[in-house]
């Protein structure tokens, strides 16, 4: 019931304003200063220098080019760091959950949900191997890639017998669990630790 | 009218997109090689204490409690 005067709802504004909605890249960024304020500070206080707001910090976002740019700007981060931030390459290949999604410059703008899996970084010849936990992964019409996940880990670091261990344990668990919640905890154990065993093989 | 749109297994069992996101990341860090592993959970653990209130004042507070984020 809900669904559909949602549905009508946003036909009838639809139909009202048939321009779509810009994208965040799209718009222009928010003036860095209020010039009402910066003149009014001036008068009272002449020697000192106005206070700058959070916005005058920010690096505006770069437009979307009228042309597919050559390289993808890439931002990979961690909770607790910044594994690539702004870095351009040439191709990412990122775990999504509908399978393997590559972005390359110019993708369409997505915003992707990530499963357990294997992120890759191509540039020129290197590839860069991750293990990814979970996370998502925004692309913006200007070809930058935001990329967020709670653990991610070069693949080197990864100890094959712990991950045998772990998959032996949950799928013994999976066998014996019993409420919807315990299955629910031993299945997921069963993907990460698939996904770990095929990304130190592949 | 319910929706029946496909949920993923974690949801349809009760558990939130952020618990499912956590016990992916305990599982990960649990599989590394050992001065990563060590680092990793070290990284992760949460220092609290915790009191329980009794009449408006708080009773002793439980030896700190260092905890793994797992849930």
């Amino acid at each position: 019931m809900f669904r559909q005067a949602t549905a009508r709802l946003l036909s009838r504004s639809a139909a009202a304003r048939p321009k779509a909605r810009p994208f965040s890249t799209d718009l222009e960024s928010a003036p860095a200063a209020d010039q009402a304020f910066v003149d009014a500070w001036k008068k009272v206080a002449p020697n000192m220098d106005p206070p700058k707001t959070p916005l005058s910090f920010m690096k505006p976002r770069p437009p979307t080019p009228s042309s597919i740019p050559s390289k993808l700007t890439v931002n990979f981060s961690l909770p607790y760091a910044s594994e690539l931030s702004g870095k351009e390459v040439d191709m990412v290949i990122v775990p999504a959950t509908t399978g393997q999604m590559g972005i390359l410059p110019g993708h369409v703008p997505t915003i992707a949900e990530l499963k357990p899996g294997l992120m890759t970084v191509h540039e020129g010849n290197d590839v860069q191997k991750y293990f990814v936990s979970s996370g998502f992964a925004l692309v913006h019409a200007n070809s930058y890639a935001d990329i967020i996940a709670v653990e991610a880990v070069p693949v080197n670091r990864i100890d094959p017998n712990l991950v045998q261990k772990g998959l032996a344990e949950f799928t013994q668990k999976l066998n014996s669990a019993s409420t919807d919640l315990e299955k629910a905890e031993a299945q997921i154990g069963v993907d990460v630790h698939s996904a770990l065993s095929s990304a130190l093989s592949g | 009218m319910s929706s029946t749109a496909a949920v993923p297994f974690w949801r349809a069992a009760g558990m939130t997109y952020i618990s499912y996101s956590n016990i992916c990341a305990n599982l990960v860090r649990n599989c590394l090689k050992e001065p990563h592993k060590s680092e990793a959970i070290s990284r992760e653990k949460v220092h609290f204490s915790l009191s329980k209130w009794v009449d408006g004042k708080p009773e002793k507070p439980n030896c700190h409690v260092y905890k793994l984020s797992c849930f």
